[in-house]
This record gives structure tokens, C-alpha cells and sequence, in this order.
């Protein structure tokens, strides 16, 4: 995306600063500068140089400056890895910005050009990172249509809603906050992200208004009379729809959700694809070593699940970790499991989670 | 802590709007040995004052007389909006004039 973007600047194609920098934690920290300037920004990453950018990531989010940046989602060391899968992504997801994950190079395009409608609305201002899966989109040829540069622009019109840095009225932007202070912009952050909904669903709407490409915080498919349902994320979900369609001539009656919006969690959304199912099984490419929910995509959808009393087995499946491809027939070993599931409850299961694809 | 502003009042991000406000944040507060110099015992040769990395020595045109009869030009105090009670005049004094005292509050 960089490198197409670095194109555009020297072409004259886009009226923009190309800054070239030294480390992930400069690129961050110079975006925050512009962005706190008034600019409109960008930058993007992946894995190492993303766990660089993690403490700068806060204080974008925390002084509340409507930055984009995308994700070409990878594994983190060690051992050295630079294929997908999303621990990076999920490594961020506490860092206060709105979370996006594209499943296709054309999402991975249009979802960028709706963050900056997201982060610069002014019942909004927070940052905006777009994730899409590092090399099975990032480095995989597919054709994209690109927006012209008026026809994103009348989408989404520059205006800075922020306070920007003014020589005539200045302002202290990132003090120190003592105890009595700190509390209450936390709360503000939390606030802030909660109360987003509003403006990212008008946003994505409004994207399919105006180019006709609609996205939804969350997508069903086939969810409506599925005994298992797949939660995933990510260009899995590409792999997932036309194997639940096959699965269905065998069968087995699967559903797919392909979680857009990861942060804030659209709970509501993710659930009213879950209600009808007899066993949810959620598909992670990542870990949280130590945590009792294994995934982190699973640890929201079993939340989302409890906290509406659905009591149904909701599983999870640890996949394509570091590159590794995930298969339909990894998908197919996933649901023929849960359908062992079927007609039990959430403390009938005794191992809630398993890898798949990976050597014993 | 009542009376503060809560979060839905407070600008956003914690931009401070108003230009130099930093002059009300009195900086003292963590202090626990206050440093209390005796004006008897003071020969106001300025060493206090030269250490004191605040600084918050205060060298004051207020003469003073001791009871020794000798008249000094100078007072030195210590300012203790910003003083942390470091204890570094008090170890620097030749003649001993600065004690650390226990802050009670």
C-alpha cells in the first residue's frame, strides 16, 4: 500500500509529504505531529515495526487525533516469521483505535478511504487502523478498483474537526495528567470508542451510497438455519463462504460471520448470527498464550455469546498461525468436530479450543 | 477532588486550552521532609541556593540582624510551593543552618 502510495507522490498524482523516517516509532510518532498540525495522515505497518509503533498507537488514540493507518496483518517473532496471521493485529486491539479488518485487496483499499470518514467525524476523532491479511492480500495479485482522488474526496471532504495546533491560539496537546486528572480521560477514551457506532455505521453506508461497494460491521452467511456456525476474520472467511456452500450439498448445514469491525466489538451484530446456531466455532490466527480463551476473535464472540445467556458450546479453532494455509478441508475438520457438539451445552465441553493444521 | 471538572465536561484528549497554565500546578505536594533554615545560624553564603536544582531557594532583599549584632542585606527562604524536600541544601550548608523537619499535615 506504501509502496503505491510513494508512487502517487512522485507522479504528482497526490498532493502529500512523503516522510521518510527511521523506525516504526518515528513513523507513528511524526503521523501524530502532522495529525495534531492539522494534516491529514497515514502510515502502515505490520508485526515488529507494529509492536514498535504500540506505545505511540495509545497516545494517538489518548489525544483523540483522527490518524489511519493500515495493517498488513503478520506473525511476530520469534522465530522470525513474516506471514500472515494476526498477532500483531490483535496485539494492538487494546490500544483505544477503531479496528477494521478488510477480507479482499478491493476492502483492504475501500475500508481506508471510510476510516478517514470514521476517525475525522467529530463525534469520533480517534484513529482508525485497517487490517488485511499480509500476503495472502498484501503480496497476492488481484484487481482493485481505485478511487479517483475527487470521487474519494467528495466522500469523505477534508475538514479538520480536531483541534489542530494554531499559533494564534495555543494549546498544550499530551500533558502530564497527575492522579486527579488521569482517570476521567480514560473514561472519556472508553466513552469515545463506545459511542462510535453511530458515525462507522454511516460511514460504511454512505461508502456503498456513493460507489456502490456496501460494507457492514459484520457479515451472515447462510446463518439464518446453520447448526455450526464459523466466526472468522480476515480472507479466512474468502476460503469459508464457498465451503459452507459445498458443505451444504453434503449436508452439513454451516454458516459463516466474518467479524469487519473488530474494534469497538459489535456485539449486537456478531449475536444475531449466533442465536439460531447449535454450536459456534471460531476461527483465530492468533493466541493469547495463557489466557482462558486461547483466541482472541474467540474471547469476544464467547463473551458476546454469555453475556445474552445463549448457552451453547462455542469452540474454538486455532489455525494458519505464521503463514500456513488455511484449507477448506482445515475448515471442514473444524466443523465436523462441532458438530459433535450439537444439542450440548457450554459446560459439557471440556477442551474449548484446538489447533488445526499443525504437526503433533 | 469533587469540584473538579468529571470527563464529560474536560476537552477532549486532554488538550489544555488555556496558554501557561502550568504556573498554578504547584509541584511540592510529594514532599515528605521539609528543609527549615535557621536565620540565626545562616552566614548567606549562597551555597543553598547555587545546589537547589528547582531552584526554590529564595534570596530575598529583607536585611536581617542577628543576635550577634551583625546585619545581613539578604534572607534566604525556601519556597515551598516548589521545594520537594530533596534534602540537597541541607547537606551542601557549611555552617549546618538547614534542617530536614518531618512534613505533618
Amino acid at each position: 500500500m506504501v509502496e503505491k502510495l510513494a508512487e502517487f507522490v512522485a507522479n504528482g498524482e497526490l498532493d502529500a509529504e512523503f516522510i521518510h523516517v527511521e523506525s516504526e516509532h518515528s513513523a507513528l510518532s511524526a503521523v501524530v505531529g502532522a495529525s495534531a498540525a492539522g494534516a491529514r495522515v497515514f502510515t502502515a505497518t505490520s508485526s515488529q515495526g507494529l509492536l514498535l509503533m504500540y506505545e505511540i498507537m495509545h497516545i494517538a488514540s489518548s489525544i483523540r487525533l483522527p490518524v489511519v493507518m493500515s495493517i498488513a496483518t503478520r506473525a511476530i517473532s520469534a522465530p522470525i516469521n513474516i506471514w500472515c496471521d494476526h498477532s500483531d493485529f490483535m496485539a494492538a486491539s487494546d490500544s483505544g483505535w477503531i479496528m477494521l479488518m478488510g477480507m479482499n485487496a478491493q476492502e483492504a483499499h475501500d475500508l481506508v478511504i471510510a476510516a478517514y470518514r470514521i476517525a475525522e467525524d467529530p463525534r469520533v476523532l480517534l484513529p482508525v487502523a485497517v487490517g488485511y491479511d499480509g500476503f495472502w492480500i498484501s503480496h497476492t495479485v488481484e484487481p482493485v478498483y481505485v478511487l479517483e482522488k475527487e470521487e474519494a474526496l467528495r466522500y469523505a471532504p477534508k475538514r479538520v474537526t480536531w483541534r489542530a495546533l494554531d499559533p494564534e491560539k495555543p494549546v498544550t496537546m499530551g500533558p502530564l495528567a497527575s492522579p486527579e486528572w488521569y482517570f476521567e480521560f480514560r473514561v472519556q477514551l472508553q466513552k469515545a470508542i463506545e459511542g462510535s457506532r453511530g458515525a462507522i455505521s454511516e460511514a460504511l453506508r454512505e461508502f456503498g451510497q456513493h460507489f456502490g461497494r456496501e460494507y457492514r460491521e459484520v457479515d451472515g452467511f447462510y446463518t439464518d438455519d446453520a447448526d455450526v456456525v464459523l466466526v472468522a476474520m480476515g480472507s479466512v472467511t474468502g476460503t469459508a463462504i464457498p465451503f459452507a456452500e459445498e458443505a451444504r450439498k453434503a449436508g452439513l448445514r454451516v454458516g459463516v460471520v466474518n467479524v469487519r469491525l473488530f474494534r469497538p466489538f459489535p456485539e449486537e451484530e456478531v449475536f444475531k448470527h449466533l442465536e439460531n446456531a447449535k454450536v459456534v466455532a471460531v476461527v483465530d490466527r492468533a493466541i493469547n498464550p495463557g489466557s482462558p480463551f486461547v483466541g482472541p476473535l474467540y474471547s469476544d464472540v464467547a463473551v458476546t455469546a454469555f453475556k445474552r445467556g445463549l448457552d451453547i458450546p462455542v469452540l474454538n479453532y486455532v489455525t494458519g498461525l505464521g503463514g500456513r494455509a488455511v484449507l477448506r478441508s482445515h475448515l471442514e475438520a473444524m466443523v465436523k468436530h462441532a458438530y459433535g457438539f450439537v444439542g450440548k451445552r457450554m459446560r459439557d465441553v471440556e477442551t474449548h479450543y484446538g489447533f488445526v493444521g499443525v504437526r503433533e | 477532588m469533587a469540584s473538579l471538572p468529571g470527563w464529560r465536561t474536560l476537552p477532549p484528549g486532554a488538550v489544555i486550552l488555556e496558554p501557561g497554565s502550568s504556573v498554578r500546578y504547584k509541584t511540592a505536594d510529594w514532599r515528605t521532609l521539609r528543609p527549615v533554615i535557621d536565620q540565626e545560624k545562616c552566614v548567606r553564603c549562597r551555597i543553598c541556593w547555587t545546589y537547589c536544582p528547582e531552584p526554590a531557594i529564595l534570596e530575598l532583599e529583607k536585611p536581617y540582624t542577628a543576635k550577634s549584632g551583625r546585619t545581613y542585606r539578604v534572607t534566604y527562604e525556601i519556597d515551598y510551593d516548589y521545594c520537594k524536600g530533596c534534602g540537597i541544601c541541607a547537606e551542601e550548608c557549611p555552617v549546618k543552618a538547614i534542617t530536614m523537619v518531618e512534613e505533618v499535615r
